[in-house]
């Protein structure tokens, strides 16, 4: 059924980012409406996903154009549980901004530009149409390029141009394909390529279009071999920036695999076997630089993209088991991977530096501190019955069943070396005595001179992400239903076609 | 640059091509033109002036600053797309007046979204050139 309350969520923030824009080098207002603006979003993306969760697959045909000529919104469980742990993160995050980034940066246009990235995301989320998905990683991928060069840095520089020239390259696949594409099924919309492709004769044809999206989103979500624009760059912009690019950025090109590979591509066992082998090597690659470096936001970055290779791992599976698995993953990373860059950036305003060996004595200086961090650094290591442990139960239970052992191998050794990543950072950040005799000149306390309010303004957003995080973990069952039923979606996507061409099309 | 012939032109050329621009906007729906290429026109026309008279002396002109056009114009653009959900129909739907307008014509949702482009392009245009000016200057 065609609903407005589907495109809520990019009007809001869209509407948000004008408003900071009429109060332009008015900080303190921009920072109150950034926050309000992420406040309403989230009322209307929980509204959005309870309408979805209770009354099925909402469509919204723009402009009143008719599927498939016209562009189609489409909002899935998938799409809306994305929409709403993206208001999630992006409400943490404004609200972490509004001390965490620096004046210098904000009278330069940071929240309006923050803000219209969340509309991209929204828009990414909930488009469907193959080539307004392309338009919405444009609005992404500009609006980030802003966020990141913000500031002039060298070293942001040196980050940003890596990481555009590689999102260029990604585009201009995801470009090519889309042509191809349309060349050879005549559609735009999803749905519809879904039956196009379904029926032609040519397969070989089909794989090689299929590997121009594999190398389009691999690169925008740090799959191997054309991950290491990611971890020279997320270290560069300020730790609020960092956060929406390592919890949601990387993300979205995950949400687009998962959309595209279970819609119009349904992997074969060439496309299959490529996922998978893509996703040993991710995992490999992104746990050994993990292990080696010694600055946290690097670290975070490499345990981004070796924890991406998991899901690609089970997209590459294709059982509903793998798929369950691979999404609840997703969704533990995404609030996991924001708040720990948020985290680091708090841990940076303590000690003035993210450098491990000169880092020491956090624990006992701030003991509860600690503690609300240790919730989600766990979690990310996947300790039961911290949230980044369940899905790891799906992943091993369907590489069991599909005999997928080299899969299995390397999500262990991927998980173990999180496990010693962890560790190692948690005994020499938190644990360890403070070395003054290293860099004493470095090493300023931020933090101890803000009044209550701005520490407050610091530390909320990571307990509220921390709260879910904790949720996910000790409430597993309720967010099972939810990937149970995504996963049911995508192995069977006959009620997402039916929705938005509004005919009956099973086989 | 000091040309008396440039200086002169401009002068007489600022209100025509603001005029042609306008012209273009409007006649964008069914034809080549609308928002995006009315507003270049019009910012080449701010441009020129800037060229002959110095950036100053456009902003004197312009009186407000350019960058202040670009929230107008987007909100103006997301408002005609925002108006068609307030009578219960689809997001960006296309709404008419029943009778045409003399010399505008057909006035519709469309219409406004092109002037909020066109506030946008001749805003972010004039902001990008000037601030290079002047910091090159």
């Amino acid at each position: 059924m065609t609903d407005n309350t589907l495109i809520f969520p990019v009007l809001v923030h869209l509407f948000t980012a004008i408003v900071t824009l009429f109060f332009w080098r008015k900080t303190v207002s921009q920072r109150v409406i950034s926050i309000m603006g992420s406040v309403v979003a989230m009322g209307v993306s929980i509204e959005l996903f309870a309408k979805v969760w209770t009354g099925g697959i909402l469509t919204l045909q723009a402009a009143g154009w008719d599927a498939p000529f016209g562009i189609s919104f489409v909002a899935d469980v998938f799409s809306s549980s994305m929409v709403l742990l993206t208001s999630f993160s992006g409400f943490a995050v404004s609200l972490y901004s509004a001390t965490g980034v620096a004046r210098g940066r904000m009278l330069y246009g940071y929240f309006p530009i923050f803000h219209f990235l969340l509309m991209g995301l929204n828009g990414a989320f909930l488009t469907g149409d193959i080539f307004n998905l392309y338009v919405w990683f444009e609005v992404i991928i500009i609006a980030s390029f802003v966020l990141m060069t913000l500031g002039g840095r060298k070293a942001q520089i040196e980050g940003s141009v890596k990481y555009m020239a590689m999102n260029i390259l990604a585009s201009t696949f995801f470009l090519t394909g889309i042509g191809i594409l349309y060349g050879i099924t005549g559609t735009l919309n999803m749905a519809d390529l879904s039956l196009k492709i379904g029926a032609l004769e040519n397969r070989k044809l089909v794989d090689i279009t299929a590997i121009f999206f594999v190398i389009g989103f691999g690169i925008k979500s740090a799959v191997f071999p054309l991950y290491f624009w990611l971890p020279s760059s997320y270290h560069t912009p300020p730790s609020a920036v960092a956060a929406v690019f390592g919890g949601l950025l990387t993300k979205v090109g995950i949400y687009a695999l998962f959309r595209i590979f279970t819609l119009i591509f349904i992997p074969d066992d060439f496309l299959s076997t490529l996922l998978i082998v893509l996703a040993i090597f991710t995992i490999l690659t992104g746990t050994f630089g993990a292990v080696i470096k010694n600055n946290i936001r690097r670290v975070f970055s490499y345990l981004i993209v070796c924890h991406i290779g998991f899901m690609i791992g089970g997209l590459g599976m294709y059982s509903e088991i793998a798929l369950t698995g691979a999404l609840f993953y997703l969704f533990h990373d995404i609030l996991v991977k924001t708040n720990s860059f948020l985290i680091a950036g708090l841990i940076r305003k303590l000690r003035g530096t993210m450098n491990m060996d000169k880092l020491g004595g956090l624990y006992a200086e701030y003991p509860l501190l600690s503690l609300l961090m240790a919730i989600v650094l766990f979690s990310l290591v996947g300790i039961p019955p911290l949230s980044g442990f369940w899905p790891k139960i799906y992943l091993f239970e369907a590489g069991f069943m599909d005999h997928h052992y080299l899969l299995i191998g390397a999500i262990i050794i991927g998980s173990f070396a999180t496990l010693y990543v962890i560790t190692n950072l948690w005994a020499k950040v938190f644990w360890k005595d403070q070395t003054t005799a290293t860099g004493e000149e470095l090493l300023t306390d931020d933090f101890k001179p803000m009044t209550r309010f701005r520490k407050a303004l610091l530390v909320t957003p990571i307990a509220f992400l921390a709260a879910i995080t904790l949720y996910i973990g000790l409430g597993a069952e309720n967010i099972t239903l939810v990937v149970q039923h995504i996963a049911r979606e995508m192995k069977d996507p006959s009620p997402y076609v039916e929705a938005v061409l509004g005919t009956n099309v099973s086989p | 640059m000091n040309s008396t012939i440039l200086k002169t032109a401009s002068n007489y050329l600022l209100p025509i091509l603001l005029l042609f621009s306008i012209f273009l906007l409007l006649r964008g729906h069914y034809h080549p033109g609308g928002g995006f290429v009315g507003g270049l026109i019009a910012s080449i026309a701010f441009v020129l002036h800037s060229f002959t008279h110095g950036t100053d002396a456009t902003l004197r002109l312009l009186r407000i600053h350019p960058g202040s056009l670009i929230p107008v114009g987007l909100g103006l653009a997301a408002l005609s797309m925002f108006a068609p959900m307030l009578g219960g129909q689809p997001v960006m739907t296309g709404l008419w007046l029943e009778e045409p307008l003399p010399v505008i014509g057909m006035v519709g949702s469309a219409l406004f979204f092109d002037l909020g482009v066109y506030l946008v392009v001749v805003g972010v245009v004039l902001t990008i050139l000037f601030t290079i000016s002047q910091y090159s200057e």
